[in-house]
């Protein structure tokens, strides 16, 4: 009833557009033709643009320079450093020195000051910035001279270097020692970067421009428009119509663009996991044969195929295949139904008359949260309980907002996700560690493993990459022999590309991308196709 | 002169009184400067209420302001660490003390700062208030065009093929949130026609043009100017068929005017000082369709701002917000009074 009466409605409405609306030529099509701009599509739009209340912290920020810079390829190069940084031998102290040829976008010159300013607000709780408590290594930093600067650390921590890819902001912006939400920075950047941000147009678009002094080389796409559009599907909807030169998009989505001869599509391997915490105190999900059968009994390629599209890799440890030399390649569960069942029946879990197995009046049920506006968490989730149901193990899902899920953490069980490409002390320790329990989303589960505790804090009191790597794969034998939680998948990102330019290098990601990373985390190499 | 006829004809009607002929065009003007001043001095202390009240329910609100704060950076904080941005924003201060605090800064021209923005209040508004008056401007423009010509045509052939069409059409709009109109007329007419653009202020990489902007305003704004136009349609139809029983126009048709004259002046006078109160009653419809035109169309104005600013318990942001849409409505209700009592003598001026 009600469509039909849309239709009059429409052919109404059409009229009137028709009529108003005979569209001249648009005078701005000349300019998405010229290669030495480009146009893109994210999802996602920054609350802020401001290193300190997290922006692009793990590097590719655009609009800053880290003191190092990732290269694709797993190393960190010297960027506003001049060279790599000096460690002193207990792995607490790093010096670094800084280059003398590099300016703000608003002409002031980069020295010490900046450096000591930007680290200092990270650690001040003056400033409440959102990346303190992933500083919390850092004790302080010193000017040594107007170009060197050093910082202590509290302990040893062998990943430093990934914390030095954050982008250093002019101590000017930081005189005032207040909360930075209503810091300049946070709507109009002043970095060192190879783009200088000349508009942004909130819930609508943004427009970079290259910066004519950048101390690395004028970038040769000299105009960049960033265009928000959160939805997936009409996101991609614009694709098909051409309007954008690249985007980001889900890989069930991207996969209908492969035959496009328009657009390139690219899928990167990132550190990015899915995981399910097992609460130690849960009667069900503390019971270590319970944990084992779950990890046996999770069919993980099938998520990967059938949630992933194919793009993506099974995961039993947070240690990610895109930082191979960490990894121990037999430290990994098979999908073993039959094995899990056996598991269970021998630490006298008993299938009842409901199909849900019961030990001394414990029924096998836990639930498992995720973030409700997460889709791809809750088919996870999905697939988990219909897998943990083939064991006999009852899941049941609820989908919450975040406020919900804090108090619950310790007693049920969630969806979690995350991943730094750089290091795997990050994601590893905050996971594993535990003096890391119950700390916010950190080690949610109260996993604890002394074997697993002392090989992690190890890894990061050493500097020798072979050393730390022999650590990590002692920390994974460790824990698979008693796992803590259900590491599903790591995700690959799934990109549009016109094939204009060149200069595309793949590259390892973050659990944080969009068009900051992608086939652009680079992009002020790129130059326009001859 | 067709004055004289309306008041001849409405002189029964209760909700007018006869206005003397020893009231001067002077005392008339003072009364409704009256009005206006009378309007104005109840506007602060509604707007103080709600204002209060606003703020109470964002104190009462299960959101955590430090979630949006935080964003993804809240899978890596600490407790503690959250707990000290917690005290340095201020956020678990009771209630009245928050208030007080901003209060204080209202007075002395500081509005505040938007968390959810991470920018001065003044700023958010600054750059989006603009969008969202054209947005509004053009979408009333929109469904006062409309409806005068639908509501015309559909009483002019009262019965007819027309007549049902556009009633059945209202009545059928009435009931459809602005949204769903909003999403199949991008459906329509930006991805099968391809006609207009999807959503935006500009093509993407395109500069802020007047022709820019008006190509990407034409859909939201008709449809915020659809949704808003059956009720008035409906009423102007209703109260145009009243008017063309009524002695004058009779009188009119037996003086052997022509139809055209009939209808257009002398019956459509008299529907329309009715359509002027709706409509500024109907101001509140007008911002809620605005938000959810808004959110549809990724319109960078304001109303898109009151969702995200309500979520993040963005008690700053939203106080203005919500100050600006109470003085929309009590502006919108006394424009339609004013208009009213300067274009009908015989209207009271309340008081």
């Amino acid at each position: 009833m009600r469509s039909r009466a849309i239709l009059p409605a429409i052919a109404i409405t059409a009229a009137v557009i028709a009529a108003g609306c005979t569209a001249p030529a648009d005078p701005d099509d000349d300019q998405t033709n010229d290669p030495r701009s480009m146009v893109l599509a994210d999802s996602y739009e920054p609350d802020s643009l401001n290193p300190l209340l997290g922006y692009a912290a793990e590097g590719a920020a655009k609009f800053y320079d880290g003191l190092l810079a990732f290269d694709g390829q797993r190393d960190l190069r010297p960027a506003l450093a001049d060279e790599q940084p000096e460690v002193s031998a207990d792995g607490k102290s790093w010096t670094v020195s800084l280059r003398d040829d590099v300016t703000f976008h608003d002409g002031s010159e980069l020295d010490a000051d900046d450096v000591v300013a930007t680290y200092n607000a990270l650690i001040d709780p003056a400033y409440a910035s959102t990346l303190s408590s992933e500083f919390r290594m850092l004790d302080k930093v010193t000017k040594v001279d107007a170009n060197t600067v050093r910082f202590s650390l509290k302990f040893s921590y062998a990943a430093w270097p990934a914390k030095m890819v954050l982008g250093i902001v002019p101590s000017e912006a930081l005189r005032n020692k207040a909360p930075l939400e209503d810091s300049a920075l946070n709507s109009e950047p002043v970095g060192t970067g190879p783009y200088k941000l000349v508009d942004w147009r909130k819930g609508d678009q943004m427009v970079w421009e290259a910066n004519p002094d950048y101390w690395g080389g004028v970038p040769k796409i000299s105009e960049i428009t960033v265009v928000f559009a959160p939805d997936d599907n009409t996101r991609a909807q614009r694709m098909q119509s051409g309007e954008f030169d690249g985007t980001v998009l889900p890989p069930t989505l991207a996969k209908s663009f492969e035959d496009s001869d328009t657009y390139r599509t690219v899928y990167h391997k990132s550190a990015d996991f899915r995981s399910i915490t097992l609460p130690s105190d849960h009667p069900v999900t503390g019971d270590s044969a319970v944990r084992e059968a779950l990890n046996l009994a999770v069919d993980r390629q099938a998520m990967v195929d059938g949630l992933l599209g194919g793009h993506g890799s099974p995961a039993s440890t947070p240690f990610s295949p895109a930082l191979p030399e960490f990894v121990e390649p037999e430290a990994t569960f098979d999908h073993d139904v039959a094995e899990a069942e056996r598991i269970l029946d021998e630490a006298g879990w008993r299938a009842g008359d409901d199909g849900v197995r019961a030990k001394g009046g414990q029924r096998a049920a836990f639930t498992v949260m995720y973030f409700a506006d997460d889709s791809l968490r809750k088919e996870l989730a999905q697939a988990f309980a219909s897998d943990a149901k083939d064991i006999g193990i009852e899941v049941e899902l609820a989908g919450l907002d975040r406020t919900a899920v804090q108090p619950r953490l310790a007693k049920d069980a969630i969806v979690l996700g995350g991943g730094n490409p750089i290091d795997p002390d990050p994601q590893a320790y905050d996971a594993l560690h535990s003096s890391r329990a119950g700390d916010g989303y950190a080690n949610p589960g109260h996993y604890r493993n002394d074997e697993v505790d002392t090989a992690l804090d190890r890894a990061r009191g050493t500097t020798d990459p072979a050393q730390r790597a022999a650590y990590y794969r002692q920390v994974q034998k460790a824990y698979v022999a008693d796992p803590g939680l259900v590491y599903l998948v790591f995700l690959e990102h799934a990109y549009l590309m016109r094939e204009r330019w060149s200069g595309y290098q793949p590259v390892v990601e973050p659990h944080t991308h969009g068009t900051t990373w992608g086939p652009w985390w680079n992009v002020e190499k790129w130059a326009p196709r001859t | 002169m067709e004055r004289g006829e309306v008041g001849a004809a409405h002189v029964t009607t209760p909700s007018v009184q006869p206005a003397g002929p020893a009231l001067s065009r002077n005392t008339r003007r003072r009364a409704i400067l009256g009005l206006i001043a009378r309007r104005l001095a109840f506007a602060f202390p509604v707007c103080g209420v709600v204002l209060f009240g606003v703020f109470l329910l964002a104190a009462l609100s299960p959101f955590d302001p430090l979630e949006q704060y935080y964003g993804v950076r809240l899978e890596t904080a600490s407790e503690q660490d959250m707990a000290r941005v917690r005290a340095e924003l201020g956020v678990d201060d009771p209630v009245l003390v928050q208030f007080g605090h901003w209060l204080g800064g209202l007075f002395s021209g500081d509005l505040g700062t938007s968390r959810s923005f991470r920018q001065p209040v003044a700023e958010v508004l600054a750059e989006r208030l603009p969008w969202t008056v054209l947005l509004c401007a053009a979408g009333l423009l929109v469904a006062i065009v409309l409806s005068v010509t639908l509501g015309v045509l559909a009483a002019w052939r009262q019965g007819g093929w027309l007549d049902r069409v556009i009633t059945s059409v209202g009545h059928a709009l009435e009931g459809i949130p602005p949204f769903v109109l909003a999403l199949v007329s991008i459906a329509v007419f930006a991805l099968a026609l391809g006609w207009l653009p999807v959503a935006g202020l500009t093509d993407a990489g395109a500069a802020l043009s007047v022709g820019q902007v008006a190509r990407h305003l034409v859909l939201p704004a008709v449809v915020l100017g659809i949704s808003q136009s059956p009720w008035l349609v409906l009423h102007l139809r209703q109260s145009l068929l009243t008017a063309l029983t009524e002695d004058h126009v009779t009188g009119a048709r037996a003086r052997g005017l022509s139809e055209r004259m009939v209808v257009l002046r002398h019956a459509l006078p008299t529907a329309l000082l009715p359509l002027i109160t709706l409509i500024g009653v109907r101001v509140p419809e007008l911002v809620t369709g605005a938000v959810l035109v808004e959110e549809v169309f990724s319109w960078p104005g304001v109303a898109a701002a009151v969702v995200q600013a309500a979520l993040a318990v963005d008690f700053p942001l939203l106080a203005m917000l919500t100050v600006l849409a109470t003085a929309a409505t009590l502006f919108g209700s006394l424009f339609a009074d004013v208009t009213t009592a300067l274009l009908d003598p015989r209207v009271a001026t309340d008081g």
